[in-house]
């Protein structure tokens, strides 16, 4: 799982009002390189809460994207280049997505979470 | 012929690890679930400017109406309840993330943030009653409802379905209307027993021109190609003029090849990262659309 759809999950776990974001508990983080494109991350850099995704990315061990960030900053390949790897290439192979919530755990294994809810969760 | 799968077991036993395998080994359904995956592609009538959009893919199975979707460039979050199809999307490498979940207990993502959805031949398990717990009318709310809210305003979302009748038709459509979306059914190909196809085309958002449902094929009698005399220029869909399907979506993947893939994984190897071993799949060439 990539810090993209990290960022774009929420528990909906019955009751629980804000889900977002997920806690992450790391055991494994691989790297995937894939090529970059400015023009999706341009569209994307709306969408992102920012905020989620630099806490993300630190507790996935990667420290290089900036606390504060504007639409400008989207002109700096440098900057595109961190944001593409955080977003993109960091993924979280086994751990674990945390309920802000109610602490429940969503095992990630194989990369993919476990988001099915038990039936009282419902 | 064999009884509908949805009626035999629930999605998570049906596609156990035999049958996962045995689905995704079939060129015949390879083939079948491209062709679905493209003509939902092109009912999502995205814009045309070459931006990769991010989209969902519901009911991913083991990735083949994904693979559409990135061979197109876009990318994508793929979700299954079945973890045997879940297996064979990473041997094959999808490029889409994969979440394992049940879209009748709702989509847990943030609001307006999806730019668009399609479901290949997968919302008809939701009609079942598969748990004592299941009602199909709340599922069908549940999961509509949070598809509705994930989605950006305007966004579309396309549900190519195989209706076990009228009524469960109805079901459906009628649960995404009650959910706040526009839309209707498309229907590829009526006239054809085999080549029919239907699609429940819908909109995001308060009606307007874009979510005027656009026509099927082969709806003045034209053949489809599977009835063997398929012109398909004839094939034409209309669809508001905002809105209309570009010929091609294509965006321009100026690939980069296997060779620097495996460059920059050997790099990254050499940085000590943890990357996935080299496979036959690794960079392979994508086939090209029809
Ligand atoms: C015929 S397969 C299609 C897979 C893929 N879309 C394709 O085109 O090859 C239907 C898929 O829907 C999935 N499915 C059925 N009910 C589901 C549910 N409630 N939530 C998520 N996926 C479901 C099944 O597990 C199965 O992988």
């Amino acid at each position: 799982m990539r810090l993209l759809t990290h960022n774009m999950l929420s528990s909906n776990i019955k009751g629980v009002t804000n889900g977002f974001p997920l806690g992450i508990v790391v055991e494994k983080v691989i790297e995937k390189p894939v090529e970059m494109n400015p023009d999706f991350l341009k569209n994307m850099f709306a969408k992102i809460e920012w905020k989620a995704l630099v806490d993300a990315s630190r507790s996935m061990g990667y420290a290089e994207l900036p606390d504060q960030v504007d639409s400008s900053m989207l002109d700096s390949v440098e900057f595109l280049q961190r944001f593409h790897h955080a977003l993109l290439e960091l993924h979280l192979e086994e751990g674990a997505l945390v309920c802000p919530e109610t602490g429940r755990k969503f095992p990630v294994n194989k990369g993919i979470p476990n988001m099915l809810l038990h039936e009282d969760e419902v | 012929m064999a009884s509908r799968p949805e009626v035999q077991a629930p999605p998570e036993i049906f596609y156990n690890d035999v049958e996962a395998r045995k689905y995704t080994s079939s060129s015949r359904i390879i083939e079948i679930q491209a062709k679905l995956s493209e003509r939902a592609l092109e009912l999502l009538a995205l814009p045309d400017d070459g931006v990769p959009r991010l989209l969902l893919d519901i009911g991913c199975g083991s990735g083949l109406s994904g693979e559409t979707l990135s061979e197109n460039g876009h990318t994508w979050i793929g979700l299954d309840i079945s973890p045997s199809m879940l297996d064979i999307a990473l041997e094959r490498e999808a490029e889409g993330d994969l979440l394992l979940s049940d879209m009748g207990q709702g989509l847990g993502l943030r609001p307006g943030v999806i730019d668009g959805a399609i479901s290949i031949s997968a919302v008809q398990w939701l009609c079942n009653a598969d748990k004592s717990s299941h009602e199909p009318r709340l599922r069908l709310k549940a999961f509509f409802g949070s598809l509705y809210k994930c989605l950006a305003r305007g966004a579309r979302a396309v549900f190519q379905v195989y209706p076990e009748s009228i009524a469960q038709r109805e079901l459906i459509l009628g649960s995404a209307m009650r959910a706040g979306f526009a839309g209707g059914v498309v229907v590829d190909f009526p006239h054809s027993s085999k080549s029919r196809k239907e699609y429940l085309v819908l909109t995001c958002g308060p009606p307007s021109v874009s979510t005027a449902v656009p026509k099927g094929k082969g709806e003045d009698g034209e053949s489809s190609s599977e009835d063997s005399s398929g012109d398909e220029d004839n094939q034409t869909v209309s669809i508001s003029d905002r809105h209309r399907p570009k010929k091609k979506q294509k965006l321009n993947r100026r690939g980069k090849g296997r060779e620097w893939v495996m460059r920059k994984k050997d790099q990254m190897r050499r940085k000590g990262n943890v990357v996935p071993p080299d496979t036959k799949y690794t960079a392979r060439k994508r086939k090209a659309r029809f």
